[in-house]
Formats: structure tokens, sequence, C-alpha cells
């Protein structure tokens, strides 16, 4: 199953008006692999993946999902096609329980979400396959918590935990560490880390010791322009990588 | 209510949500000269619970929802005057029906907009209903109201009468029956996709959900029940007047909810009975000025209590537990 491209991205172009912030891009994911994008502030990084998500429209290209066109295709049939992503920002049920937060994923992924005889709590199976997901990330004690009640390292947590929930095949991760304290961030790594190995995933991060210890390929993008892609090495390597981001850091 | 529904939850019925209905058949027969108010007040519990159904768990901002309470209101009136269709339950199917129409085609429209737009197109909406009702005079009687509505006997046995014996114990018993429906769609994974809407629509999406077509569906629901009230309160009254439509009504059920607390389910019960029994009791004392008494208590409860009347008796259920028998006293050692 190597080398099957589970995600992929051709021409994608998005402007408003004048300002072009994403130019011509190509792009593929491979399936079951860790591939970082990275870029400076307002390279369109996460314009792109609203773009492969669905919550934008290109102006122009397509976005393939196991090489068929989605372009067309509403969130929701890209969600059910395998296609799960977390955001920047928190984007969480905020008034709540962590368990509800991350049941909700689970039940939508069953086909159960739209139900409305049978009360949620007697949904043992849905119930059941969230704890557990909950366990893995050491959030099972806060199950019954309001997810703001959380702090916020936890609800990072949370908001890797309701994408993976629905048990997606590419999962786009948008700074999972953003607003961590560095202290904290190890968390999250370690739960980038057990991250099931058939997923392929994309990660935009900033923190470049994250990035080059978790991804197996980069990306770069600059002003909306893929600068260049390959392994680490080849990435920390490259002048031109140098010049527009890293600094001396890697160098 | 919130510990009934979600994934997490027992949905059982608690034995505290009988108080109403106990609270409801004593007044039947401890309150016999009340009967026609509380039938207006169980009137306004049901259209109550449907905003709260819409705003308090979907999370949709609405000055229009007379609109349908209105046009099921004028559906039960014009069949019954017009046309001598009197039965009470064709009357009230029939105005399920006509707000239900109304609801999916308004609705199929102003989902798609959202906060500031979606709450000037509703009151469009209500705006357009009242106008057609005002102008359409040799159907809805115009600004006079439509009188000569007749109702016959519920199933041709039990009559229509003076003291509102009929009127409230139907009501009471069209609100049980919704009530357990809408209980129920509050506790279903429906229900739960409801309030995660409200609480984050965008991830709503992102975690696959047919967002407008979930919203659709209670929308239309909640106008429904919202046109079942609409004829029950046609029904009790025997008349329809413009006064159930446009803004006027939507607002006053916004602060009867609101007075009672959004999104508990219970708020629809306090909010209308507090409010029309103070209208009714501040209307006799100072038939000027009652609109102030009833400001009074709105402001209050929007600056110390924003969950509502129910909001102030959770807080206060969860002090007194705080400092009951049982609760930990500080300083000394937690079991385990």
């Amino acid at each position: 199953m190597r080398n099957m491209v589970a995600l992929e991205t051709r021409g994608l172009c998005k402007s408003f008006g004048a300002l072009t912030v994403a130019d011509r891009v190509d792009f593929r994911l491979e399936a079951g692999v860790r591939h970082a994008l990275i870029g400076p502030n307002g390279a369109g990084k996460t314009t792109l993946v609203n773009m492969i998500t669905g919550r934008l429209a290109p102006s122009a290209g397509q976005v393939l999902l196991a090489g068929e066109d989605v372009t067309r295709l509403s969130q929701a049939a890209r969600v059910k096609r395998g296609l799960g992503r977390t955001f920047q920002i928190n984007t969480l049920f905020g008034d709540m329980t962590v368990l509800d937060n991350v049941a909700l994923g689970v039940a939508e992924r069953d086909g159960v979400g739209g139900r409305f005889w049978r009360p949620a709590g007697a949904h043992a199976q849905v119930r059941a396959e969230a704890l557990e997901l909950l366990a893995t990330f050491g959030l099972e004690d806060d199950a019954r918590r309001r997810v703001f009640d959380l702090p916020y390292g936890k609800q990072r947590l949370v908001e890797i935990a309701i994408a993976l929930g629905l048990k997606p095949t590419v999962l786009l991760l948008d700074e999972p560490a953003a607003g961590v304290p560095s202290l904290e961030s190890h968390r999250i790594l370690g739960a980038l880390e057990r991250l099931p190995a058939n997923i392929a995933v994309l990660i935009i991060e900033h923190d470049m010791d994250l990035v080059f210890r978790f991804a197996q390929r980069i990306t770069v993008l600059v002003q909306g322009e893929v600068l260049c892609e390959g392994a680490p090495a080849e990435i920390a390597d490259d002048p031109r990588v140098r010049r527009v981001y890293l600094g001396e850091r890697h160098g | 209510m919130k510990r009934s529904a979600g994934y997490g939850a027992d949905p059982r019925i608690r034995w505290t949500e009988w108080l109403p209905w106990l609270a409801a058949l004593a007044a039947f027969f401890l309150l016999p000269e009340y009967l026609s108010l509380g039938a207006r007040i169980l009137t306004y519990i049901l259209f109550a619970l449907s905003l709260d159904l819409i705003l308090g768990y979907a999370g949709i901002v609405t000055l229009g929802h007379s609109a349908f309470f209105g046009v099921g209101a004028y559906t039960a009136g014009i069949l019954a005057a017009k046309l001598r269709l009197n039965d009470p339950i064709v009357l009230l199917v029939a105005a399920a029906c006509t707000a239900a129409v109304l609801g999916i085609t308004t609705g199929a429209v102003i989902l798609r907009t959202r906060g500031l737009t979606q709450l000037m197109l509703t009151l469009a909406i209500a705006a357009v209903c009242l106008e057609i009702a005002n102008k359409a005079t040799p159907l809805t009687g115009g600004a006079d109201g439509l009188s000569g509505v007749t109702i016959a006997p519920i199933l041709g046995l039990f009559r229509f009468d003076l003291f509102g014996k009929t009127a409230y114990l139907w009501c009471l018993l069209m609100l049980f029956s919704i009530w357990w429906l809408v209980r129920r769609l509050i506790c279903s994974p429906f229900g739960a996709t409801l309030t995660g809407i409200r609480e984050n629509p965008v991830r709503m999406h992102a975690i696959g959900a047919p967002v407008y077509r979930r919203l659709l569906t209670v929308y239309t629901l909640a106008a429904t029940i919202a046109g079942v009230a609409g004829a029950l309160l046609t029904q009790t009254n025997q008349f329809v007047g413009l006064n159930v439509l446009g803004f006027e009504p939507s607002g006053e059920l916004l602060v009867m909810l609101v007075l009672g607390g959004v999104g508990r389910l219970y708020g629809a019960f306090v909010g209308p009975l507090v409010y029309l029994i103070a209208q009714d009791v501040l209307a006799k004392q100072f038939p000027q000025y009652w609109y102030l008494g009833i400001g009074l208590i709105l402001v209050l409860v929007v600056l110390f209590a924003r969950g509502g009347l129910l909001g102030i008796a959770d807080a206060l259920v969860a002090r007194l537990r705080r400092v009951g028998p049982d609760a930990p006293r500080a300083g000394a050692p937690r079991p385990l």
C-alpha cells in the first residue's frame, strides 16, 4: 500500500481580490506518511487546508482523495471519504462534556447522528468507542467534565481526539501544539506519535523541533507557492529554505 | 435537563419532571375560576417549547416565530368560520400542516444565513404574514379579527365550555404529548447534534454532519408545534385577532423564554407561567403601567440571572448541596 496517494491537489489557486493566497499548489500526500507543511506566517497554509476540506472553494484547481476528484463535494461528503481535520484555534463544543465532544463525531461516522428516537445515552457502542479513544489520550477521567473547564493543553488533545473519532485515512493537523506551553508540548508530540500508522498525516506546525522529530517529508510553502519538498534532511540543508524560513537554527 | 441529554447521560424521566404535570392537574381541581387563563398559559408553554427547540438547542435566533403560531391560529379559525370544518382534531392537523409548509419553505432560505441577517429575515417573514392577514379581510376579518369560529366537541363528546374546563384539559393533553416527543428528541443523538451546531457549527461541518439538513428538520418541527399552539389558542378563544402575528408576539415569547431560562426545556414552562400570571395580576392593579413590571423583571433576570429563573433555581440547589449535612467541610479529609 506504500506510495499510494491518499490526498492530492492539482494546480490549486485561491485569490481574495488582488491577493493571491494559493498559487498553483501541487501537493501529494502518500498513504500512511507523516508529512509536514511549513512556511512563514501568511504563507497560505491554513487556506490550503480549508480548500482541501471544502470549507473554502478554490478559484481553480482540483482536490483528489484516494485518486477521486472531490473538488465539488461538500465538507460532510469529504469527511465520509476519510478526511479528518483539527483546527489551529480550538474549535470545540464548549458547553458540552468531553465525552459528547468526541461522541458526536463517532456517531456521525457511524451514521447514527440523525437518529431522533432512541436516547443518545442508550447508544452504548458510541459511548464505549468515545471513552476508549479518550483513554488513549489519557483523558478518561475528564470525560464528564465540560470541555471548556479543561486546561488548554488538554483541550488541544480533545481537538485531535474528535478528528480521530472519525477514523480518517487522511488527517490534517493545523498547528496542534499552537498555544501550548513548551513544557506541555511533549504531551501533544506523544499523542501524535501514537496516531495509527495507517493514517496519512499532514501537519502544519511552527515548532521546528516538533516538525523534524515527527515528519517523514516536508513541504515548504511561501506566499502561496510551493518552494520545495523533500525529506527533513534535504529541507534543513536547502539554502532557499534557510533564507526564507529557518534562519540559523538548523543551519 | 442538561443531565438527561448527551451520550453520557441517563435519559430516564426524573421524579421532579413529573411535578409540573401534577401541579397542572391540581390547578384544574383547585382553581376552577382560572381555567381560561390556565389554558392560555398551557398554549404559550407549548409555543415557548417550540422556540426553545430552535433557539435554546439549535441556536437559531428568531424574531419571526409568531408567523407559525399565527398561521396555525388563522388556519384553524378560517377552516372553522368559513368552511364549517369544526372538528378540533382535524383543525389541529390542518394547522400543523400549513405551519410545517411555511416552516420548511422559509427555513430553506433563512437557514442559509447566520446572525444578524438571519434575525432580520425572520422579522421580515413575521411582518409579511401580519400584513397579509391584515389585508386579506374577506378571509381573516382584517383588523376586526375573525369571529364566528365555532368548535365542535372533541371526538363528539367533550364540548368547549364557558369556564374553560375542556379547553384546559385539551391543551394539557396536547402539551403533555408534545413535551414527551420533544424530550425524546432532545435526549437523542439528533438532539445532541443540535446542541453541537449551537456550540460550534464549524466543527459540526468538520465532523461530517449535514448541518443544514438538521437545522431545516428542527426548524420545520418547531414551526409545526407553534402551528398547533396557534390552533389551540383559536379553539380556546373561538376568535383570532391580528395580535397573534408580527413582531410583538414573537418578542413577547422571547421574553417569556429568557425569563424562564433558554435551552433547559423547562424554562419554557416557567417563563410563560410567571409572565402571564404577572401580566394578569399587574394589568388588574395597574392597567396603564403593567408593562413596567414585566420590564423590571426582565432587566433583573438579564442582569443577575443569565440562565433565567431556572438558572437561579439551579444555583440555589447547588449551593444547598454544598452546605448540606453530607457535604465535606473545609479542612476535613475528603473521602476517596
